[in-house]
């Protein structure tokens, strides 16, 4: 076996070209549909597990995949939005604990989210680095938010405006780094988070300026009536929240009517969540009430069914290149014929000489296979990082 | 070492037959085979060898009834007994000249390869010349030096018989005398039988004996009508 073995070796060697092609050819036919299945399957998980971790969430009428998608992984743009008058609701409901999300403006390519500190608790985020967010201003990064951002706990980040062509538009805020977050291998690695009242500050709904009762600022009065005092745009707004003019942050209107995304419900029991999600089932009602689990489960659905027609596809292709394969094998040991007569007539036994002219389909085969079973393993080893970084990115 | 009688042979298809009444061949005699192309040469070589087998008759070679034994029994028996020689060398490309010599060793378990019998291949590549080339594949030696491995494949195991097909068919004249004076002086040393067909005339003054299918015709053993040949001792 061993001298056989050694000839069959030399010959794929010697062939080194059409072996490497034919390897290449059954370790693609072999891994493409199962690697592919691993990677589905990896990524349904993926997706599933953070859903399945979210009971209910509430936003305003709309699909309830984007409602899903921005809240979970901070990913679909929401153009419509709810109030904070919907937290407050469900919290005074009783039936369950409501923590609002904002998810609207960007740091650079990175979601900054609106939030309370309920969130960090609920999903179980912890400060590596640094402290929580207490005032105004202030914001924790994410594990991979901190590495992309280059900045940790006493450094800045500054939001992305959303149109450099608006006057009127979302202007840039520089808010201070307080903490880095502990690595979740979630969509909350990549995110910036900050309170609910920072994002509105962002949002325009709640600014500093100069203090128009002092001196300093008298340039820009135009009028006085009563208590309100009219100004000109000589005065000065400011774009960072810092100890000397936190104080004169200040927001206009009452905060229940400030827009947020969603709203994460958490119910305090099953039954709870039952009653909660027939409150909102009325078609009267501006906003719905999904649970995430049941809107990923439909993506997938449809996924799964792209998934089998791709793997149908491939399938076929696969179907085509092995017969491709076959083929070449087939010619080759048609090329080996006076080899073959000629080991036959020198007196080489049956099984070594049939074991040598078909060793090319058996190396290649078992080689091809053992590549393709190595590529699987390692997707599945490493494929849902590499999904997490895919989701993540 | 080689007793026929009453020999005759059919391929399953064609009209081709052969018909051997007596041929004998003494141990250490070296023999040539002439005859017309098509008369039977290498079919004879063929039954001598056990690669064929006669339809009637007794075939012994080194004491054996080659046609009394199943397949395995002929291969172990040619493998062990037969030196083989052809006219296009039949090396296999991908196998370096060493490895080709060693081939015998490697296919059957008839054999066994062990650190003598690599020695024994190395000193015999050395003796015709080719000793400085047992690293290189066999596609990059010229004619003469592939009929030179051929020869050194086919007396590694040591065969009483040597079966010689045309072995200096494709060869230039130096290289034929080469190649002839390693068979010979193998037979010479080894007391063992070589048996060359051949339709080269020069060479024939080597030889102890020559065979001429032609002069069995004369005999009017061949039977009329068909290319049957005959040949007898």
């Amino acid at each position: 076996m061993k001298d056989t073995l050694y000839l069959a070796w030399r010959y794929v060697a010697y062939h080194r070209v059409k072996s490497a092609i034919l390897i290449a050819s059954i370790t693609l036919i072999v891994f493409l549909p199962v690697g592919l299945n691993v990677l589905v399957t990896q990524s349904a998980e993926q997706l599933t597990s953070r859903a399945e971790a979210t009971p209910l969430l509430l936003g305003a009428k709309g699909s309830p995949l984007e409602l899903a998608l921005n809240s979970l992984y901070f990913d679909a743009e929401l153009t419509a939005r709810t109030t904070h008058a919907e937290a407050t609701r469900i919290d005074d409901s009783g039936l369950a604990r409501a923590i609002p999300l904002y998810v609207r403006f960007r740091a650079r390519d990175l979601p900054i989210v609106g939030t309370t500190l309920d969130y960090f608790d609920f999903r179980g985020l912890r400060v590596a680095e640094g402290r929580q967010i207490a005032i105004l201003g202030e914001c924790v990064l994410g594990a991979q938010a901190a590495k992309l951002l280059g900045t940790g706990p006493g450094g800045n980040v500054v939001s992305s405006p959303e149109s450099v062509f608006d006057l009127a538009g979302v202007y840039p805020l520089k808010m201070n780094v307080v903490g880095v977050l502990e690595r979740s291998f979630s969509p909350d690695d990549r995110a910036v988070f900050v309170d609910l009242k920072t994002a509105w500050v962002i949002e325009g709904l709640g600014h500093g300026h100069q203090d128009l009762t002092q001196p300093q600022a008298a340039g820009a009065v135009l009028g006085r009536e009563g208590n309100t005092i009219q100004a000109n745009a000589s005065l000065v707004q400011y774009n960072e929240i810092t100890a000397e003019n936190r104080d004169s942050f200040h927001f206009h209107g009452s905060l229940d009517d400030f827009p947020i995304t969603a709203v994460m419900a958490v119910p305090h029991d099953q039954k709870s969540g039952v009653i909660l999600l027939g409150r909102y089932q009325g078609d009267e009602e501006r906003t719905q009430i999904v649970r995430p689990e049941v809107v990923i489960r439909e993506l997938l659905d449809t996924v799964f069914t792209v998934q089998s027609f791709v793997v149908a596809g491939i399938l076929l292709v696969s179907a085509a290149t092995l017969a491709t394969a076959v083929l070449v094998l087939l010619l080759s040991l048609r090329l080996r014929r006076r080899e073959i007569e000629t080991l036959v007539k020198i007196g080489g036994s049956r099984g070594r000489v049939a074991f040598l002219v078909l060793s090319e389909a058996v190396i290649v085969v078992v080689v091809g296979g053992a590549l393709a079973a190595g590529l699987t393993l390692l997707t599945h080893r490493f494929g849902s990082a590499a999904i997490r970084a895919l989701l993540l990115s | 070492m080689i007793q026929i009688s009453q020999l005759h042979f059919r391929y399953p298809e064609g009209d081709f037959a052969l018909r051997v009444p007596e041929l004998t061949i003494e141990r250490g005699e070296t023999v040539a085979m002439i005859g017309p192309s098509g008369s039977g040469k290498t079919t004879l070589l063929s039954l001598m060898a056990g690669i064929r087998t006669p339809a009637s008759g007794d075939i012994r070679t080194a004491g054996t009834d080659v046609g009394t034994l199943d397949e395995v029994g002929r291969r172990d028996f040619r493998i062990r007994t037969i030196g083989l020689v052809f006219q296009e060398f039949e090396l296999l490309e991908y196998l370096s000249v060493l490895d080709n010599v060693l081939l015998p060793f490697r296919i059957s378990p008839a054999l066994r390869l062990d650190a003598t019998v690599r020695e024994r291949a190395a000193e015999l590549a050395g003796m015709v010349g080719i000793g400085d080339k047992l690293d290189r594949h066999a596609n990059l030696l010229s004619q003469g030096e592939k009929q030179r491995v051929a020869v050194c494949r086919a007396l590694l195991a040591r065969p009483p018989l040597i079966l010689a097909d045309e072995p200096t068919g494709n060869l230039d004249p130096t290289n034929k005398d080469h190649v002839l004076d390693i068979l010979f002086d193998y037979a010479r040393s080894s007391e063992a039988t070589l048996v060359t067909v051949t339709h080269d005339h020069d060479l024939l003054e080597r030889f102890d004996r020559v065979i001429d299918f032609r002069d069995f015709y004369d005999l009017g053993i061949a039977p009329s009508g068909s290319p049957t040949t005959a040949a007898g001792s």
